[in-house]
C-alpha cells in the first residue's frame, strides 16, 4: 500500500541566516551571503570567495563529550535539526518512544581528516589526535552524531551523492515512508565551510574569480558567469507518513509528491542534457502531476558555464517555452553542495508559504540557453502551490523532487 | 616550576578542557569520576597532558593514576 509522504518540520543554518525567519527575510530581500576570505588567498587559493557562517556555540546545549565528536557541519546540522524538530512539534519523549529514522546528506569531512593526519606527522604519536578525530572524520559523521544525540532507532545512514546528496536523502526517505518501512525520517544535508574541503575544487578552476565583487560572483544563468562560489551550513526536513502526522496532530506543511533520479553515465564533471532530463521526467511521472501545476522551478544551476547551460536545456526540453519561473538560489548562497538539495527545498518552501519568488541574483544578461526560460532577476510576488527542485552532482548523479503545498 | 604552581596549572587546564568546577579537583578525588571520563575521553586527557606539560603517560601506567594526587606526582616526576 502506497502511503502519502509529507513534510512536517524544517530547520536551517545558512549563510542567509540562522533559522527559518531570518532566511525567509534574506530570500525576500535578495541578500547575498558571499564574502572574500583572506585566509584562502594566503593559502594560495585561486579564488578566495566563499559563503560566510559563524560557528554555533553549543556549550550549553551539548556536553563536552558530545561536542568532541562533532565537526563543524555536524554542529550546523544539530542547530538545523533542533529547529526542525521544534517546528514539527516533536520532543525527546516522542523520539524515545517511536522508531524514527535519519538520512542525512554529507560527502566530506576534510578538516578533521587534515587535522588528524597533521597531528600524526607533527607529534609522531596517533594518541595525540584525540578521541574526536575518528568520529569527526568519517563521511557518516553527521548521521552518527545526530542519531546518538537524539537516541534515534530507525534507519541511520549518510547519503553521499556529491552535490545531490541531500536531495537523494529526501527522495529515499520518501520511498521508505511510501512503502511503510518508516513513519518518520529526519532528513537533511550538511556542508562544512573551510579551506580544506574546497582547496582541491579550487585547484581545478571551478570557482568564480570575481573577487573584487564577492556578492556579484555567483550569477547562475547569467551570460557572464565564471564559476561557482562554495558555500555551506545545514538544513533539516522532517519527512513523515501522512497518517502518522495527522494522528499526532502535526503541522503538515507540504507533500513530497515524487522523486526522480538518474545517472548521466558520462563524464565525471561535465554534465550532459540527457541525464538531468531523465531525472526531471521520472519525477514528473512518479508525481502524477500535469506540469502546468508546477508554479516554480528551483534549479540546481551553480553559476558554471556548462552546468547552467545543460540544465537550462533540460528544463526547456521538459517544460517548453511557457514553463513557470525558474531561479537558482545559489546566486544568494553560493553552492551549498552536500546541503544544497535539502536547503533548496527549504528555500522553495519558504517562498511557497509566503507567496514570493526570490530573485535569481546577478542575472543581468541571459545567454542563448537561459534566454528560453522564465528567469526573474528581481523578486516577484506570486502564489504557487507546487514546485520542482533539481540537484545534480559530480559523477553525473541527478535528483529531482516535486513538492506540493498543503 | 614549583609543585604548588604545577598543581594549580594542572587543575586549571583539566577544569577548562573537561568543563568541571575547579574546586572539584582535589588530590584525593578520583580522576575518571571527577572529569567524567570514559575510555575515549581518557585519550584526550593523555593528549592534553602531553601537549601542556610535555609528559607522555604510558598506556600501561594510565590505569594506575586513579587520583589527582597520583597524577600530580607523575607529571612532576616525569617533567624534564
Amino acid at each position: 500500500m502506497s502511503k502519502r509522504v509529507v513534510i512536517t518540520g524544517m530547520g536551517i543554518y545558512s549563510c542567509l541566516g540562522n533559522g527559518l525567519d531570518a532566511v525567509k527575510q534574506s530570500l525576500y530581500d535578495g541578500v547575498s551571503g558571499i564574502i572574500f576570505d583572506q585566509e584562502r588567498k594566503d593559502l594560495g587559493f585561486r579564488s578566495a570567495l566563499t559563503s560566510h557562517l559563524d560557528s554555533p556555540d553549543l556549550r550549553k546545549a551539548l556536553s563536552r563529550t558530545q561536542r568532541a565528536f562533532m565537526p563543524e557541519q555536524a554542529k550546523y546540522a544539530y542547530v538545523a535539526t533542533e529547529e526542525a524538530l521544534k517546528n514539527a512539534k516533536i520532543d525527546q519523549d516522542y523520539l524515545d518512544n517511536h522508531v524514527v529514522g535519519l538520512l542525512y546528506g554529507n560527502d566530506s569531512s576534510a578538516e578533521p581528516v587534515y587535522r588528524s593526519v597533521k597531528a600524526m606527522y607533527d607529534k609522531g604519536d596517533t594518541t595525540m589526535i584525540g578521541s574526536g578525530g575518528i568520529f569527526q572524520s568519517m563521511n557518516s559523521t553527521v548521521s552518527m552524531n545526530l542519531s546518538c544525540i537524539y537516541h534515534l532507532k530507525g534507519i541511520n545512514l549518510t547519503i553521499s551523492g556529491a552535490c545531490a546528496s541531500s536531495s537523494h536523502a529526501i527522495g529515499l526517505a520518501a520511498l521508505l515512508i511510501r512503502n511503510g518501512l518508516q513513519d518518520m525520517v529526519v532528513c537533511g544535508g550538511a556542508q562544512e565551510v573551510n579551506p580544506y574541503v574546497v582547496c582541491s575544487f579550487d585547484g581545478i578552476s571551478a570557482f568564480s574569480t570575481r573577487e573584487s565583487e564577492p556578492t556579484k560572483a555567483s550569477r547562475p544563468f547569467d551570460r557572464d558567469r565564471d564559476g561557482l562560489v562554495p558555500g555551506g551550513g545545514a538544513a533539516t526536513v522532517i519527512v513523515e507518513d501522512y497518517d502518522s502526522a495527522v494522528k499526532r496532530g502535526a503541522p503538515i506543511l507540504a507533500e513530497v509528491l515524487g522523486w526522480g533520479f538518474s545517472s548521466n553515465g558520462d563524464h565525471i564533471s561535465t554534465p550532459n542534457v540527457e541525464g538531468p532530463t531523465a531525472s526531471l521526467e521520472m519525477c514528473i511521472r512518479q508525481s502524477g502531476v500535469d506540469i502546468r501545476e508546477i508554479g516554480y522551478i528551483n534549479a540546481h544551476a551553480t553559476s558554471t558555464h556548462v552546468g547552467d547551460a545543460k540544465e537550462a536545456q533540460a528544463i526547456y526540453n521538459v517544460f517548453g517555452a511557457n514553463g513557470p519561473e525558474v531561479t537558482s538560489t545559489k546566486g544568494q548562497t553560493g553552492h551549498e553542495m552536500w546541503m544544497a538539495g535539502a536547503s533548496e527545498v527549504i528555500y522553495s518552501m519558504l517562498m511557497m508559504k509566503n507567496g514570493f519568488i526570490a530573485p535569481n541574483l546577478n542575472f543581468e544578461n541571459p545567454d542563448e540557453d537561459s534566454a528560453k526560460l522564465n528567469i526573474p532577476a528581481k523578486r516577484i510576488e506570486k502564489r504557487f502551490d507546487m514546485f520542482l527542485s533539481n540537484s545534480f552532482g559530480f559523477g553525473g548523479t541527478n535528483s529531482t523532487l516535486i513538492i506540493k503545498n498543503l | 616550576m614549583e609543585k604548588a604552581e604545577l598543581i594549580e596549572k594542572i587543575n586549571s587546564v583539566l577544569a577548562e578542557e573537561f568543563e568541571v568546577e575547579p574546586e572539584t579537583i582535589t588530590p584525593d578525588a578520583d580522576i575518571k569520576q571527577t572529569l567524567q571520563l570514559d575510555s575515549l575521553s581518557l585519550v584526550d586527557m593523555v593528549a592534553l597532558i602531553e601537549n601542556e606539560f610535555k609528559v607522555k603517560i604510558k598506556g600501561s601506567e594510565i590505569s594506575q593514576l586513579k587520583t589527582f594526587g597520583l597524577l600530580y606526582d607523575y607529571i612532576a616526576e616525569h617533567q624534564a
